[in-house]
Order: C-alpha cells, then sequence, then structure tokens
C-alpha cells in the first residue's frame, strides 16, 4: 500500500491551472484618450506541473509569465479559470498559497537594508518557524549557498548577483514542496548558479520537492528544465520536454552570418539566402535543412562571400529556434 | 520537518484530500520577528534622519524663544516640538517607506508569507515608533532647559511617545499603502508632517476657529496636550489621562485602518 502510494504519487499533479485569463485594463491618460490599450497578460492558459519536476516557463519579457507566477502565488485574482496547488483551489483561497509554495519575486526592496543573516531569519520566522528552528535553517541555508562570508552584509551593499543569491536562500528557508522563482540566476556568476541548482536538486532528491522556474535564458532553460511550457503573449504556445520541443524544428539548424559591412547581394548564392534570412543589423540569422546550410557554408566561405564575411556559427536548433518555429517574438530572449 | 514534507507530498488530489498546509506565523512571535527587522534597517538607514528631525525641533524651540517668554504658551512649544519629532519619523517616513514598499514591489515579499498583515503594520509602526525615543526625549529636555520648565513629569513621555507613536504611525502606514502613487504617500506624509509642526507648535489660544478644528482633528494634538499639562505646577491628571485615552483610541483606529490598507495593498 504504501510503496503502491508512492509510485502513483512521483509524477503527480503538483500544480494544475485550467483556462486562466487576466487582462490589465486599459490605462487612460488625461483627457479620457487612451494611454495603454488593455492587456490579456494571460489569455486562457492551461498547465499541468508534476511532483518532482523543474518545470519552466520561458518566454521574452513581456510574455506574460511573470503575471502567471503571481496568480500561482495569491498576488494576483485571475478573472477566470482554476488554479488548484497540492489539492488546494487557490482562486478561491489565495491566502493558502503562502503556506503552500515559497515564491522569489524579481524585487528585494523588502529586505534591502537588513543583512543577510537577518534577512533570511525573519523570513523564516515569518514562515512561521520558532526562533531556535530559524536560526538553525538560517545557519545550514547560508552555508549551503556559500553565503557565510556576506552574512553581516546589508544586501543592497552586495553585488546583483550576490543580493540574488541571499534572495534565493529566503526561498529556501522554511521548507515548502513547492517553490516557484522568478528568474532567480539574473546576475549571478557560475559559481553561484552552480550553488542555487544544486540546492535545488538536493531539495528535489531528498523531499521531493518541485519548482516552477520563471526564465528567459535559453541556455538555462535547456540545461536545468525537465518540462519547458513556451509563453507568448500570455498563451502557452508550447509545452513538453526540451529535448522534444527541439525536435518539432527537425532536421533544420542554425546558420548565422555576421558580414563586415554590407552583405554581398552580388554573389548569387548569398542573395539566394537573403530571402530568408532574419536581419538584424550585420548579422542574417538563417534557419535551414542540413544539406543546405552545408552548401550555404561552402558559397559564403569562398570567393568575394568570404572577403565581405565577418563570422559565421553553424549551430544545431535551441529552444530559440523553437519558439520562432511556433511564432514567438524571439527577441526578449537570452543566451548566457 | 521530514515528518511534515512526508505528509505533505502524500494525500493529494488523486488519492482524495487537499496537501495539509504548513502552520501560520502567530500574531506576537511574527511581529516580533517584522520589529526587529525594521529596527535593525532603521538603525543602519534612519539615524541621519533622526538628527534631522532632533536638530529641526530644537531649533523650532530656539526661534520661538524669542517671542514665547513661558508660562502656557511655552508648555506648548516645548510638548509640540517633542511630539514633532514623533510625527517626522512615524508619520512621514514610515508614509514613505510603505509608499516605496508598494510601488517596489516590495509587498510581495510579505504577501507571500503566512503571517498576520496586522504583524507586519504593528511591527514596522512599532519600530519606527520606538526609534523615535532619544530624539523625542533631548527635544523635552532641551526644551524644558530652555523655557526653565519643570522636568519633574516627563516621565508622562513613556505614556506620550508609544500613544501618539501609534495614532501617527498607522496615519503614515495607511498613508504610504493607499496613495495610488510613491510621490503622493511622500506628499501626504510631509504635509501630515507640516500639519503636526504648526498646529502642534503653536499655542492653540491664538488660532482662528477652523484652524482650532483642524488641530482637534490631528491624532498627534492629544499628545501634545497631555505632556503640555504635565508643565503645570499643579497638572490636571485626569485631563491628561483622557488626552492618552483619546491618542490611544485614535491610535487603535489608525492603525486598523493601517492593516486593512496592507491587506488591500498586497492583493490586487
Amino acid at each position: 500500500m504504501k510503496t503502491g502510494a508512492k509510485q502513483v504519487e512521483h509524477g503527480a499533479p503538483v500544480c494544475v491551472v485550467r483556462d486562466l485569463v487576466k487582462t490589465y485594463p486599459a490605462l487612460r491618460g488625461r483627457r479620457g484618450a487612451d494611454r495603454a490599450p488593455a492587456v490579456r497578460a494571460s489569455d486562457g492558459i492551461s498547465l499541468d506541473v508534476r511532483r518532482g519536476e523543474i518545470f519552466g516557463l520561458l518566454g521574452p519579457n513581456g510574455a506574460g509569465k511573470s503575471t502567471l507566477v503571481r496568480q500561482l502565488t495569491g498576488l494576483l485574482r485571475p478573472d477566470a479559470g482554476s488554479i488548484t496547488v497540492l489539492g488546494h483551489d487557490l482562486v478561491r483561497h489565495p491566502e493558502r498559497a503562502a503556506r503552500l509554495l515559497a515564491y522569489l519575486g524579481q524585487e528585494s526592496t523588502a529586505l534591502d537594508e537588513l543583512t543577510v543573516s537577518l534577512a533570511v531569519e525573519t523570513t523564516g520566522r515569518l514562515r512561521g518557524l520558532d526562533a531556535r528552528t530559524a536560526r538553525a535553517e538560517r545557519d545550514a541555508v547560508l552555508g549551503e549557498l556559500g553565503l557565510v562570508p556576506l552574512a553581516g552584509r546589508a544586501l543592497k551593499k552586495l553585488s546583483g548577483g550576490q543580493r540574488r543569491l541571499a534572495c534565493f536562500a529566503t526561498a529556501l528557508i522554511g521548507e515548502r514542496p513547492l517553490l516557484v522563482l522568478d528568474e532567480p540566476t539574473t546576475g549571478m556568476d557560475p559559481v553561484a548558479r552552480r550553488a542555487v541548482w544544486a540546492a535545488v536538486d538536493r531539495r528535489r532528491a531528498e523531499r521531493g520537492a518541485t519548482v516552477v522556474l520563471v526564465t528567459h535564458n535559453v541556455l538555462e532553460a535547456e540545461s536545468v528544465l525537465d518540462r519547458v511550457a513556451v509563453i507568448d503573449q500570455g498563451r502557452v504556445i508550447a509545452c513538453d520536454t526540451p529535448g522534444r520541443l527541439k525536435e518539432l524544428v527537425g532536421e533544420e539548424v542554425r546558420l548565422e552570418l555576421v558580414w563586415r559591412d554590407r552583405p554581398p547581394l552580388d554573389v548569387p548564392e548569398v542573395a539566394a539566402l537573403a530571402a530568408g534570412a532574419r536581419t538584424a543589423g550585420r548579422r542574417w540569422t538563417l534557419r535551414l535543412p542540413a544539406d543546405q546550410a552545408r552548401s550555404a557554408v561552402t558559397a559564403v566561405t569562398a570567393g568575394p562571400a568570404f572577403a565581405a564575411l565577418d563570422d559565421f556559427t553553424l549551430a544545431t536548433p535551441s529552444l530559440e529556434d523553437v519558439y520562432v518555429t511556433l511564432g514567438g517574438r524571439a527577441e526578449g530572449l537570452v543566451k548566457a | 520537518m521530514t515528518a511534515r514534507t512526508a505528509e505533505g507530498t502524500a494525500g493529494r488530489s488523486d488519492d482524495g484530500g487537499p496537501a495539509p498546509l504548513a502552520p501560520r506565523a502567530r500574531l506576537l512571535p511574527a511581529l516580533g520577528a517584522v520589529y526587529r527587522a525594521q529596527l535593525s534597517r532603521a538603525r543602519v538607514a534612519r539615524i541621519p534622519l533622526l538628527f534631522v528631525a532632533t536638530f529641526q525641533s530644537v531649533g523650532i524651540m530656539v526661534l520661538l524663544r524669542g517671542v514665547v517668554s513661558g508660562g502656557d504658551p511655552a508648555w506648548s512649544v516645548v510638548s509640540g516640538s517633542a511630539v514633532l519629532v514623533v510625527a517626522f519619523v512615524a508619520l512621514n517616513l514610515l508614509a514613505q517607506y510603505f509608499g516605496q514598499l508598494r510601488a517596489g514591489g516590495g509587498l510581495d515579499h510579505y504577501a507571500t508569507l503566512p503571517v498576520p498583515p496586522a504583524a507586519v503594520v504593528l511591527g514596522a509602526a512599532a519600530a519606527y515608533a520606538s526609534f523615535t525615543v532619544p530624539g523625542t526625549v533631548v527635544t523635552a529636555v532641551f526644551g524644558c532647559l530652555l523655557f526653565q520648565l519643570p522636568m519633574a513629569h516627563l516621565w508622562v513621555l513613556a505614556a506620550v511617545v508609544p500613544l501618539a507613536g501609534a495614532a501617527l504611525s498607522g496615519l503614515g502606514a495607511a498613508l504610504g499603502l493607499l496613495a495610488p502613487r510613491q510621490e503622493l504617500a511622500t506628499l501626504g506624509g510631509q504635509l501630515g508632517m507640516s500639519a503636526a509642526l504648526l498646529l502642534g507648535v503653536l499655542p492653540a489660544g491664538r488660532m482662528p476657529e477652523l484652524i482650532g478644528w483642524a488641530r482637534d482633528l490631528l491624532p498627534s494634538t492629544y499628545g501634545v496636550e497631555a505632556l503640555a499639562r504635565t508643565f503645570a505646577p499643579h497638572p490636571d491628571w485626569p485631563a491628561v489621562a483622557g488626552d492618552l485615552g483619546i491618542c490611544a483610541g485614535v491610535g487603535v483606529l489608525s492603525l486598523a485602518v493601517a492593516t486593512w490598507a496592507y491587506r488591500r495593498a498586497a492583493v490586487r
């Protein structure tokens, strides 16, 4: 019975979202003129996050990722739709979110003037820990993330990445089965990033914690996520493992050409490529079947085209390519 | 801990009931934690402002020394200046703080923790109010020396500061949380402090009737009057207690409004 239940449980839904709609009303300027039109920031979003997953929400700025997590965390009321976290209806009882999940938002204003140590301890106390447990967990979390040398410094005196790591520590204290992290690694160096992912993995392996992660970093999404929902203009345009999403792009590879000055359009091969290229300044991005990409590389690495060429890269598809193939606007995505 | 997590992951929707909720933070421990955190941030960030508040009050007394020689008006000047320090920190700075917290998304941090709204508002208000104690005492002692008033009953400050502090910081927090924009919160705090300055420091007898009513509406007035009465040769203690009672009543009311404003601001 016990083991059976355990097997059913693994991968059981932790967070179920159905047909979520949230519209920000139009901003009225003076004299009744519309300053900004109404924005449908969540436009019928449905998701299932399973136990033990690191589930990503990927999209450029303004896609509606933060609006979605603010609804998951009870900070924002949806206009329509349902959110169920660990069996609790969060639309009807948004105040229960704080007792089910830990949230790392993008802002640290509430903690900025506190020392790292006090920020973590206070958050633990406010998450319901008694004084002794809060101190013990504070020490454990600071040690785990390598924050001990910074413990006595005020958050606002730290660099952006260090401050972000301290805020991440506040999300870990007072353990919750679900972590909702809004761009946790912004500004962090590789060491801090590794500390974050190691801490997340440990909680997942030891306690079956589930993570909902907002990111606009494509590389990070590919390396840490189990599944990813690709979000554009308030809709989920795809949701699967990063590997299977990349299969959508299939055989295509990405060729990037950077011209020294102007592209040599008088070369017929280059002129032929121009039609399918996405242009950003001197940079062309092309998505081609592998054999065509090979012949394109041969063409531009010879003769007058090569003289005009500054740099080129040939790469297998990334989630960014998936995003573009699915019709998203890729400008806001980061590769770092 | 482990037991709770294990329970928390069992019993989800597919095998019946929802997962148990983690406990809420209780009011008093949470209030204590917020108070401690706020006091530490006030220590770092607000000491220069406390000096400003104290010098401002001392300066006003020095200025008015030339106009007011002693007696009843001097009592008002000294007690008004002392309570002004409370108004500066509790009303003005707290309105700014909550305005800034709300505009900068800082309320999200508290709103996603299982903490009673009253703990956040009361903890911050109490920290700001207790931070005014040194400035108020320095101002009152300096005023007594300057105007040669008796210091025997200055212990009344021990009641005036928390009660006027509660009333003014509740007002300040509510202003900061209700103002649609951060600048308006700052403006409201400044105006409130100016009102406390003009209506509290100047002796009431010489004011036009309309301004007198405004003075009666301002919660700090009752703190000022309570303190002023104790400078009399034979203080009217029932009247002092009455003033402090009004202060306490307004304090409860304004903190309740601030708590409501916090709830409203935290979940949109």
